[in-house]
């Protein structure tokens, strides 16, 4: 093997010319504190030699702790985040369906009330216009009795179902937080996989131009297939921001 | 307009399919059925004397554009009017629905305002 480092090769040259000197002299004292120098110099190598082997050992553990986080993202948490977001698909549509009954329940009521005071209203003003006979008075006022105790019975119903509506929303603290986590969990893959594409060498995606075509066929695609909803910061003029856009849209075609 | 015309509400989503349900019926319109995608919608429509359909894009199966072309393929259908309610916003796909025949296109989230008035103006258009 070939000195790799000209100071070094010097250094030894150096050391042994003086010890060589001093060997010749008789003089030990000289002699022992070359050899400790010597030696010294040997041992400064074998630190660097240490130094770079620690290092790779660091860095393979790190790459090993990497594929390791990355496997158990693979294996358990990414079916995991699959079974909270089926959950949250799964409480959502329970809430949205409770509030639906309630309402659907609710609006019946409403409108019989509604229209049980209008008749009675009307009723009332004939009788405040002196355009009532006695015996109709009498009607009135046996009607007026059942119909106030079916509007306080009424009105509770109204009171308890808001409140079931009321409750079906709780629905969105908990799907909340479980989104929160599945977004930090899709951000801890993607540093992740950027590390491990590091790690990589690297690796150059493919030519641009190759890029831009799958995008164009993609974004194709997903026209035929639907993109599903558009976020609302979603900028760019390529999505319609509401229905006056659309409607200003259709009217240019003719509609 | 007539309040007993017969109308198909298409949505995968049941709730979706239920708040339009409801909305219609707030408008007067009492006669709806339901479909969850195109696949079950155009059997539906070939069968019965549907008036007019109100259809969203993004379903599983056969989307609402799919339906809406298969429907203007149809020598009995191809006159039934279509409305979109879709969360679809782009606007390449509301060309391509426009060129397609449809005769209403509303984005979701909407309103029950926009929803009578759209209904309403493609019956004016067709009445008129």
């Amino acid at each position: 093997m070939a000195f790799d480092d000209d100071k070094r090769s010097s250094e030894y040259k150096e050391r042994l010319h003086s010890m060589l000197q001093a060997l010749e002299a008789g003089d030990e004292t000289v002699f022992n504190r070359e050899l400790d120098e010597l030696t010294h110099i040997r041992e400064k190598e074998l630190f660097v030699e240490v130094g770079k082997l620690t290092r790779e050992l660091h860095d393979a553990l790190k790459s090993f702790r990497l594929d390791f986080r990355l496997a158990e993202l693979a294996e358990k948490e990414m079916p995991d985040a699959r079974d909270r977001l089926n959950y949250v698909v799964e409480m959502t549509e329970k809430a949205a369906h409770t509030t639906l009954e309630t309402v659907e329940r609710l609006l019946p009521e409403a409108e019989t009330l509604g229209s049980g005071a209008q008749t009675l209203s009307a009723d009332w003003q004939r009788f405040m216009r002196r355009e009532m006979d006695a015996d109709q008075f009498r009607e009135l006022a046996h009607r007026l009795q059942p119909f106030l105790t079916a509007t306080g019975e009424r009105a509770e119903s109204l009171r308890g179902g808001l409140t079931e509506i009321l409750m079906a929303q709780e629905y969105q603290d908990i799907t909340g937080q479980i989104i929160s986590r599945v977004i930090t969990l899709v951000q801890e893959l993607e540093e992740g996989m950027v590390d491990l594409l590091k790690m990589a060498g690297g690796a150059q995606l493919k030519s641009e131009g190759d890029a831009a075509v799958k995008d164009k066929d993609k974004a194709k695609r997903d026209d035929q297939k639907g993109h599903g909803p558009a976020m609302p910061d979603a900028k760019g003029g390529d999505v319609a921001q509401g229905q006056d856009e659309v409607d200003d849209l259709l009217s240019s075609l003719g509609f | 307009m007539d309040k007993n015309m017969k109308i198909l509400v298409v949505d995968d989503f049941s709730t979706m399919r239920r708040i339009i349900k409801n909305l219609l019926r707030d408008l007067g319109f009492n006669n709806t059925q339901e479909a969850d995608d195109g696949k079950t919608a155009l059997p539906m429509l070939r069968n019965g004397d549907f008036d007019f359909v109100i259809t969203d894009w993004n379903m599983p199966g056969m989307t609402g554009l799919e339906l809406l072309k298969e429907i203007r393929g149809d020598e009995k259908l191809k006159s039934m009017p279509v409305l979109m309610v879709t969360a679809e916003a782009k606007r390449d796909q509301i060309v391509e629905a426009a060129q397609a025949g449809v005769n209403g296109y509303i984005i979701k989230p909407f309103t029950a305002a926009t929803l009578k008035e759209k209904t309403e103006k493609i019956f004016e258009r067709l009445e008129g």
